[in-house]
């Protein structure tokens, strides 16, 4: 009975787009084109055939109705009343004017007095408005609408048709084999005994395979998986996810516990989040309390409890206003070890104690990550980046690089290096979203929704990281995430705010903010300022891509010389050059996050730090706010030190990113840009001073005002820097503004950042982490650059003119020994099943690792699987005789809905498909039949020669 | 105008007092933590005003009570300096959990020193107690096992991976075996290779 509902069919298009699963398992809009026939032939059969048996009603299931209007809708015409009347509902629903068309449509039903079908009409209406998809437009959810029903309809239907006593799956089988038959000779089976019969013949075989296929319907383990340095296809992770949670919600109907068991798994979402966050904001916690003790522990210890860094140490005690550094509680190491911290050999004690001490640091964590996790070291970014994007690094995200990572990162940090714990803490905060995959099955098996948590732990560390929870989101959007649907984005959202609330609660720093170098001010800046802050602007970007260059150069060096053979030994030469320029400069033996918090700061009356020794004057009446001064020789004294700290740290940093120790880059060039811009605001406040009877500062800086704000300069310099080396600009202004609390400076940092980005565009195109990622030559298709060249798909794939042609499996003549041969014979990751050599016609693509792992399983499990045994991807597998081997039956891992593109396919089309979709490889047809293929890595290796580069340089495929 | 400012500032004072009160009791967890009264303070920083040096005051107080009127004791100024006096002071209130600090410091260098000792363990004695137990040979066999690299042999360790094990220690040994080969091949691609992370 199963072929009355066939007889017309062409039955190409039937196979390839109702049982290919096309469209449950690939992007909805892509099959459309082949959707429409299929659909068209469906209902023929259905209708014209069998009528009088089906359109009785025996059951009416909804699945099978909205074909009806599918069909009548291309315009079969076979049928007077509905041909005039679903063209119309399907028209009005196109352009998703539904309640138009459901007025509408009782009145129209009327004059056929068919009440019928208007009822059915009605129905499918409702259906389909309650399976409204959102995201293809109202063309695309048309035509999604439309092969989900045919989904369901196939399921309902085989439900209907289980009388004769055989299982769902069986019926399943006969009729996906009975189908490649007809597709052999182009001549339909007459009717269901035919059927039937063939898996009476195929005798033990086929009982013995359609067990099997029972017992493989529970994947093999390893199977759907990726090997190392492999990227993901992300089609087919999405398919499989959709695949899932269909079967959970039509399972949920069933029981109370499946119910339950769909509840949670949506929950299981959030709750993810949750942990997330938790963890992520706990870890930023002990790293910035660890990095603060241990940075305070190289110039000395707390007597009160050792675990007390400087300020906590002297929180009690009573300072004295002109010394408010020193308390008894807390000695330096001359201190402790000479009884007195004044005089020469004091000073040089103190010295060597510092460069020791830092030593040590770098010295521990350099051997940690060499020990350990070698993946632990670098910033991260560059890394999350590509693996955002669908690469695979096994390791990369576990749980030993989470805990050297963390560890190495506080040793790093205190250790005085030119480095900051931001990128790396993005880093952390997506292993903790790895590793809390593994409790949720959802995420677990599934890489494309791991990286949606990767996205949005991502945000949760920058989140921690600056204390800046939107901006940690706008961080994942703008910079690491490669697909970042809506979800995701309310999700990040999620995890940016626990992960917050959780370091907030924690209190790192005794401040009640999430960061070191918060600041508030509110003063008023003038227009006139934005040249200054314009030339800020200039100044990082200028920084900006002479870090990148200078810094590649290096890396490259590295990577390529013998200088990369000795990382502890560079380690430690970087860390003693560093500790020994930074000790005698007082701006560069504090902390990298303290020199910036204080160059943020907005001298008050209060402050001690030398930068604020203007020429006071205290018997004024005025109060907080104080007019603009001349500087003391206090700030002539910082100016210097900063330039020269400033030297030092735009050299040094080029040197220290990069090296084998767990570095970040935010904190480096912030302070870059913040000394200059400090620098750059002293000097305009004097020149306000000094000349407030130019005419430019007549307006606004009379005497005795407070006009220039130098902490503002500092800021802004900041965000110019690091937007000219990261090259963001939404994101980093919106973290600094909150980092500030003033909304008031958007204006200045938004001119900064977009200047600091178009002057390091104009030198070199790419930001630090786009150069890392392919100076490594890591995958990353980048999303952000158009392809603009006249090639084709033929120009790009393989097998080229001259090489040997594409090596395929054969859907049903290889022996195992054949398939063994093959894979052990090339290197590739997959291979395209054909029908047969000579016509070429394609059926799937298989992965290599999924037919590794199911051949080596079937030998050792499945009683007769030899050599000589026949591997069948089809449904059904020709008839063997008796004497010859059981059948390999390998359907359930063959990918039926491979990508094609025919081979005049321009590559911008090719290059796009492949960006959108995430695709990992795509098949390549002429005249429908089988020509090459065009995998990621050509793309890419064709995307550097078309610009010039040297294509080898990608690494990995 | 001074007045002005002055006014806007204590709104904001009070504004910030609002939501960190509400903080407080939301993280109530912090307070089970056990808190000591050591843990608060009220620190006011007074500049020098005529012909009294800059002086810090430093007082455990309550938030609401964290102004200079209650922490700056004794007064140095008469009467009608005071207003004048206490609009150049700035006084902070802030807290931090001690015990917080401590646990933290401490477990990070539990793990430190752990950490540690594993390497020692893993670089040092590890070696020489095999080299007594089983010889040389084992260790050459075990470096013939990594440079495997056929197709099939894969197969073999991830279907391996889901068989069951007899006993813990088996288990265990195998985990860290698993863990040693997996290190050294991050160690191979990162430091001798160059083809990550460089």
């Amino acid at each position: 009975m199963l072929w009355e509902f066939f007889p017309c069919c062409d039955w190409e298009t039937l196979k390839a787009v109702c049982w290919k699963g096309c469209c449950e398992r690939g992007v909805p809009e892509l099959c459309s084109a082949s959707a429409i026939p299929a659909a068209r032939c469906h209902w023929d059969g259905w209708y014209s055939g069998t009528e009088g048996a089906h359109l009785g009603g025996t059951q009416p299931g909804a699945g099978r109705k909205p074909w009806n209007a599918a069909g009548v809708w291309v315009g079969d015409g076979s049928e007077a009343p509905s041909g005039f009347l679903l063209p119309a509902l399907a028209l009005s629903h196109c352009l998703g004017t539904l309640p138009a068309s459901a007025l509408l449509l009782p009145f129209l039903s009327l004059p056929w007095g068919a009440p019928g079908w208007s009822r059915r009409a009605q129905e499918v209406y409702g259906s389909s408005w309650r399976r409204r998809m959102v995201s293809h437009g109202p063309w695309g959810h048309w035509l999604s609408w439309g092969l989900e029903a045919l989904a369901m309809d196939q399921k309902g239907f085989r439900r209907g048709s289980s009388q004769s006593g055989t299982s769902d799956e069986d019926m399943l089988e006969i009729a996906g084999a009975s189908m490649e038959f007809s597709m052999a000779d182009d001549d339909p089976p007459l009717d269901r005994e035919m059927g039937a019969g063939f898996s009476s013949y195929n005798g033990g075989g086929m009982n013995g395979t359609s067990t099997m296929m029972d017992f493989l319907e529970e994947p093999l383990p390893g199977v759907g998986t990726y090997e190392d340095f492999n990227t993901i296809d992300w089609v087919r992770e999405k398919s499989r996810d959709r695949d899932r949670h269909r079967e959970i919600t039509n399972r949920s109907k069933e029981s109370t516990w499946a119910l339950l068991h769909s509840v949670s798994d949506a929950f299981s979402g959030w709750l993810l989040m949750l942990l997330i966050g938790l963890l992520a904001g706990s870890l930023a916690g002990l790293i910035d309390i660890s990095a603060h003790w241990m940075t305070d522990l190289k110039e000395g210890v707390c007597l009160a409890g050792f675990w007390f860094n400087h300020e906590h140490c002297c929180w009690k005690s009573n300072t004295t206003f002109t010394d408010r550094d020193k308390c008894p509680e807390w000695k330096s190491w001359s201190q402790l070890i000479l009884g007195h911290g004044e005089g020469a050999f004091a000073y040089i004690l103190n010295y060597f104690m510092y460069v020791i001490w830092a030593l040590m640091f770098s010295l521990l964590a350099v051997l940690l990550v060499k020990g350990f996790a070698p993946y632990a070291c670098g910033s991260g970014i560059p890394e999350i980046k590509t693996i955002l994007s669908g690469f695979i690094i096994r390791g990369y995200l576990g749980k030993w690089t989470l805990v050297i990572k963390t560890i190495t990162l506080v040793l790093a940090v205190s250790s005085g290096l030119s480095l900051g714990k931001e990128g790396p803490l993005v880093h952390v905060a997506c292993c903790c979203g790895n590793i809390l995959c593994h409790l949720f099955t959802k995420y677990r098996k599934n890489e494309a929704k791991r990286r949606e948590v990767l996205s949005a732990a991502a945000a949760a560390g920058v989140s921690v990281a600056f204390g800046a929870p939107i901006g940690g989101v706008l961080f994942s959007l703008e910079e690491v995430s490669y697909y970042f649907p809506l979800k995701t984005l309310w999700r990040s959202f999620f995890a940016a705010l626990v992960a917050a609330f959780t370091l907030r609660s924690i209190n790192p720093f005794g401040n009640s903010r999430l960061v070191l170098f918060y600041v508030e001010f509110h003063m008023p800046w003038h227009l006139l300022e934005l040249v200054p802050f314009i030339l800020l602007g200039i100044f990082g970007g200028l920084w900006g891509a002479f870090f990148i260059r200078s810094n590649i150069a290096w890396c490259r060096r590295r990577k390529t010389t013998r200088l990369g053979k000795y990382p502890v030994l560079e380690v430690i030469v970087v860390t003693a050059i560093t500790a020994i320029l930074a000790f005698p400069n007082e701006y560069t033996r504090m902390s990298t996050s303290e020199l910036i918090s204080e160059l943020f700061n907005d001298c008050g009356i209060l402050d001690s730090s030398k930068l604020c020794e203007y020429v006071n004057d205290f018997n004024s009446t005025k109060g907080d706010d104080l007019p603009d001064r001349a500087a003391g020789p206090g700030v002539y004294t910082a100016m210097w030190q900063l330039a020269l700290a400033l030297i030092m740290k735009v050299f040094i940093t080029i040197f220290t990113f990069g090296m084998k120790v767990p570095s970040g880059l935010f904190i480096p060039s912030m302070a870059v840009g913040a000394i200059a811009g400090r620098l750059l605001g002293v000097a305009v406040e004097q020149l306000a001073f000094y000349h407030h009877d130019w005419a430019i500062f007549s307006g606004w800086c009379s005497p005795g005002a407070d006009c220039i704000t130098p902490g503002l300069y500092a800021m802004v310099g900041a965000a110019a820097c690091l937007g000219g080396v990261t090259r963001m600009t939404v994101s980093l202004v919106v973290i600094m503004f909150e980092l500030t609390g003033g909304l008031e400076y958007i204006v200045p940092l938004m001119a900064a950042a977009m200047t600091s980005k178009w002057v390091a565009d104009a030198i070199g195109r790419e930001g630090i982490y786009d150069a890392h990622i392919r100076l490594n030559g890591y995958p990353f298709l980048e999303a952000k650059e158009e392809f603009s060249h006249k090639t084709r798909a033929m120009d790009v794939m393989r097998p080229r003119k001259s090489d040997p042609p594409l090596t395929v499996i054969t859907q049903d003549t290889m022996t195992v020994e054949d398939v063994e041969t093959i894979v052990t014979s090339t290197t590739y990751s997959g291979y395209p099943v054909v029908v047969s050599r000579t016509s070429q016609r394609l059926v799937g693509f298989v992965l290599r690792r999924d037919l590794i792992i199911s051949i080596e399983n079937a030998r050792k499990k499945q009683d007769g699987i030899v050599s000589t045994s026949i591997i069948c991807f089809t449904d059904y597998c020709p008839p063997l005789p008796p004497s010859s081997p059981s059948v390999l039956k390998l359907r359930s891992i063959l990918d039926l809905s491979p990508f094609t593109v025919t081979d005049e396919t321009p590559m911008e089309i090719v290059v796009d498909i492949f960006r959108k979709l995430g695709l990992r490889q795509c098949l390549v047809t002429h005249n429908g039949k089988l020509l090459g293929i065009i995998t990621k890595k050509d793309v890419l290796k064709h995307i550097a020669q078309m610009a010039n580069q040297d294509p080898d340089s990608i690494l990995f495929n | 105008m001074k007045v002005g400012r002055v006014r806007l500032d204590i709104r904001k004072k009070a504004f910030s007092v609002g939501v960190v009160g509400h903080w407080h009791s939301l993280a109530g967890f912090q307070a089970s933590l056990g808190r000591n009264s050591e843990d608060v303070r009220c620190k006011c920083i007074c500049p020098p005003y005529k012909d009294h040096s800059g002086h810090i005051y430093n007082k455990n107080v309550s938030q609401k009570d964290c102004d200079c009127l209650h922490v700056v004791e004794p007064m140095p100024v008469p009467g009608p300096d005071v207003e004048a006096y206490c609009l150049r002071c700035e006084c902070k209130y802030e807290e931090r959990s001690s015990v917080t600090i401590k646990v933290t410091i401490i477990i990070y260098l539990s793990i430190l020193g752990l950490l540690l000792l594993y390497m020692v363990y893993l670089t040092l004695v590890e070696p020489i107690l095999k080299r007594r137990l089983f010889g040389h040979s084992q260790l050459i066999q075990s470096d013939e096992d990594i440079g495997d690299q056929q197709p099939f042999a894969n197969a073999h360790d991830v279907l391996a991976r889901s068989r069951s094990r007899a006993n813990v220690l088996n288990k265990v040994e195998y985990a860290q075996q698993r863990w040693k080969l997996q290190v050294q091949e991050q160690r191979k691609s990162v430091f001798d290779r160059h083809v990550v992370l460089s």
